[in-house]
């Protein structure tokens, strides 16, 4: 019996989802009675888990799982659920998530449904509610299995601390067949990456070419959010594909989304439509985006980002 | 080379979504279906390998008669041949077992579908499938060269590209990357007559159990509407941010 969530990490310490799936799960296994436990790979410290309501860590730490292979980090979690007999697993929607957990799904031949968000509705049997065509609606998913799986919507819940004493152990690595080999990993050092920013700061057409980005730019360092592009703006390659948010691009579920000379075509609002607040600055008053935003400025941006800018760097010293 | 790409018939991405029959069911009336376009990517991409490696390109869905006309234009883009599973099935699992029983005759040297649906945005069938089959599995894949049974790919990760080499036979999710926007094809006159020609075949479905069901759909609470700012108070912007809605 019992929870289980996998917990990941980035450079030796947890991701903000980490905490995020240990309220989570704490919510469930206090409503149902039960443990819950988090599955840690290859990280040194996994204390700070037990601010957040974890009873039980496991911790995998090996070479064999130095770089991530989904297979690898499936079989391991398969093990796991197997030993501990989990009737629950709870994912984060990072992008190896959503790669580890359908391969879950089939080995434990579990029932999985992914984007949920808020706890579940009824847990026997488990309904949960989830996003679906593309933010622009909800479904109620009914999942009547032995073992089932949920993929948790960045940012849905939200974490808190609830301390408990926790139990630590270490586990072995199991390993998976696989040819498949990681020749190389990129990251953008230094910068907040979309799935993980709290704030994100987001330039369209209006901003005129791509020499006038560095007024996004400045804003997100000076908020330290991520930035990100509407589809024309990637399209005409003034800014890397890696950044186009929207209904074909990347979804965004940041506390806070500033877009700047985006118009607001439906397919773009449908991507950020989990953002919690959505700020608009567009010269444009019939632009749709202010439909759907919390706050507007109708100007200039030329005039308003640089203002907003040195406004918010004097806020910040205070 | 044997591709197969698995197809999702999908509302277009301008459509308004609305839910009819107490809620429960996707409302068609007047929604134009297009190529799911994560797959439509994959397509592209896998169209080119039948171009430039001779490779032959299948494309496969699980849905009733009202998906062909999306198989049409798939082969009037230039896959070789389709198939239809004839089942509406309940969720991706069961999509993925579908699937599985074809993929297990065919013995497909790729298998190319999109990340994920735009309708239900499941991000299970081509994992599931993979896994089903025992093949290896590259998802949010954004490009992909194939060599002497070897393939070469990139998955886009939370703030960075990562490249893997594996073996084939294998299963791709799909998404944009893989090919441009600018690379897509339109079907020409010639390309829409050719495909009347091509083979579309309908396969009865295998036994398979879907792990879930949707019950009901909901769209949204409306929003309130947008407070604005003056654009020289960008002060009580900040005033707004900070102690209204908390975020700064």
């Amino acid at each position: 019996m019992g929870i289980l969530i996998y917990t990941e990490s980035e450079n030796g310490k947890f991701k903000k989802s980490a905490y995020e799936l240990a309220s989570y799960g704490r919510a469930i296994a206090d409503q149902l009675g039960v443990e819950l436990i988090a599955v840690s790979f290859n990280l040194e410290d996994a204390t700070p888990l037990g601010s957040y309501g974890v009873d039980q860590v496991i911790q995998i730490n090996d070479p064999s799982l130095e770089s991530f292979t989904a297979q690898q980090y499936a079989s391991n979690l398969a093990t796991i659920a197997q030993t501990k007999e989990i009737k629950l697993i709870v994912f984060s929607s990072s992008a190896n998530a959503k790669y580890i957990a359908p391969l879950l799904a089939v080995s434990l031949s579990a029932g999985y449904a992914s984007n949920v968000v808020g706890l579940p509705e009824s847990l026997e049997p488990l309904t949960v509610k989830r996003s679906c065509f593309t933010n622009k609606a909800f479904n109620t998913c009914t999942l009547d299995n032995k073992v089932n799986i949920i993929g948790l919507s960045n940012n849905s819940y939200g974490s808190f601390e609830n301390p408990k004493e926790v139990n630590f152990s270490q586990a072995s690595a199991v390993i998976a067949e696989t040819t498949i080999k990681v020749e190389q990993v990129e990251k953008s050092s230094g910068e907040v990456s979309i799935a993980d920013a709290d704030i994100v700061v987001s330039g369209g057409r209006g901003l005129k070419g791509p020499e006038h980005w560095h007024l996004i730019e400045d804003l997100a360092t000076t908020l330290g959010a991520a930035t990100a592009c509407s589809k024309p703006v990637s399209d005409m390659g003034w800014r890397p594909h890696s950044e186009h948010v929207g209904q074909t691009g990347k979804p965004v579920a940041s506390n806070l989304y500033i877009a700047i000379g985006v118009s607001g075509a439906i397919q773009h609002l449908a991507g950020i439509n989990s953002s919690k607040v959505k700020v608009v600055i567009n010269n444009d008053p019939e632009a749709p985006f202010f439909k759907a935003a919390d706050y507007g400025v109708i100007g200039d941006a030329f005039e308003v980002v640089p203002e907003l800018i040195e406004k918010l760097k004097a806020f910040k010293s205070y | 080379m044997k591709i197969l790409v698995c197809i999702s018939h999908v509302p277009d991405t301008t459509s308004k979504i609305n839910f009819v029959e107490g809620d429960t069911l996707f409302d068609k009336n007047g929604v134009q279906f297009v190529i799911n376009p994560n797959d439509e990517f994959g397509l592209t991409r896998a169209v080119w390998f039948q171009q430039k490696q001779q490779a032959e390109v299948t494309v496969i869905t699980v849905g009733d008669a009202s998906c062909e006309p999306t198989l049409r234009k798939c082969l009037a883009i230039g896959a070789n041949r389709a198939f239809r599973v004839d089942l509406q099935p309940s969720d991706g699992f069961e999509v993925a077992q579908q699937l599985s029983a074809h993929c297990k005759e065919e013995n497909y040297d790729l298998i190319i579908a999109g990340r994920e649906s735009i309708d239900y945005n499941g991000a299970m069938v081509p994992g599931m499938l993979s896994a089903l089959l025992g093949y290896n599995f590259v998802t949010n894949c954004m490009a992909l060269e194939i060599a002497g049974g070897t393939a070469k790919a990139s998955r886009e990760i939370d703030g960075g590209i990562e490249t893997v080499s594996c073996e084939l036979p294998l299963v791709i999710g799909a998404q944009k990357g893989l090919v441009e926007e600018k690379d897509l094809i339109i079907p020409n006159m010639r390309g829409i007559m050719q495909a009347r020609q091509k083979s579309l075949s309908v396969l009865a479905p295998v036994e398979s159990d879907a792990k879930s069901s949707i019950s009901k759909y909901e769209k949204p609470a409306p929003k309130g509407a947008v407070k604005l700012v003056e654009p020289d108070q960008i002060d009580q912007l900040i005033d707004l941010l900070h102690n209204e809605a908390k975020v700064i």
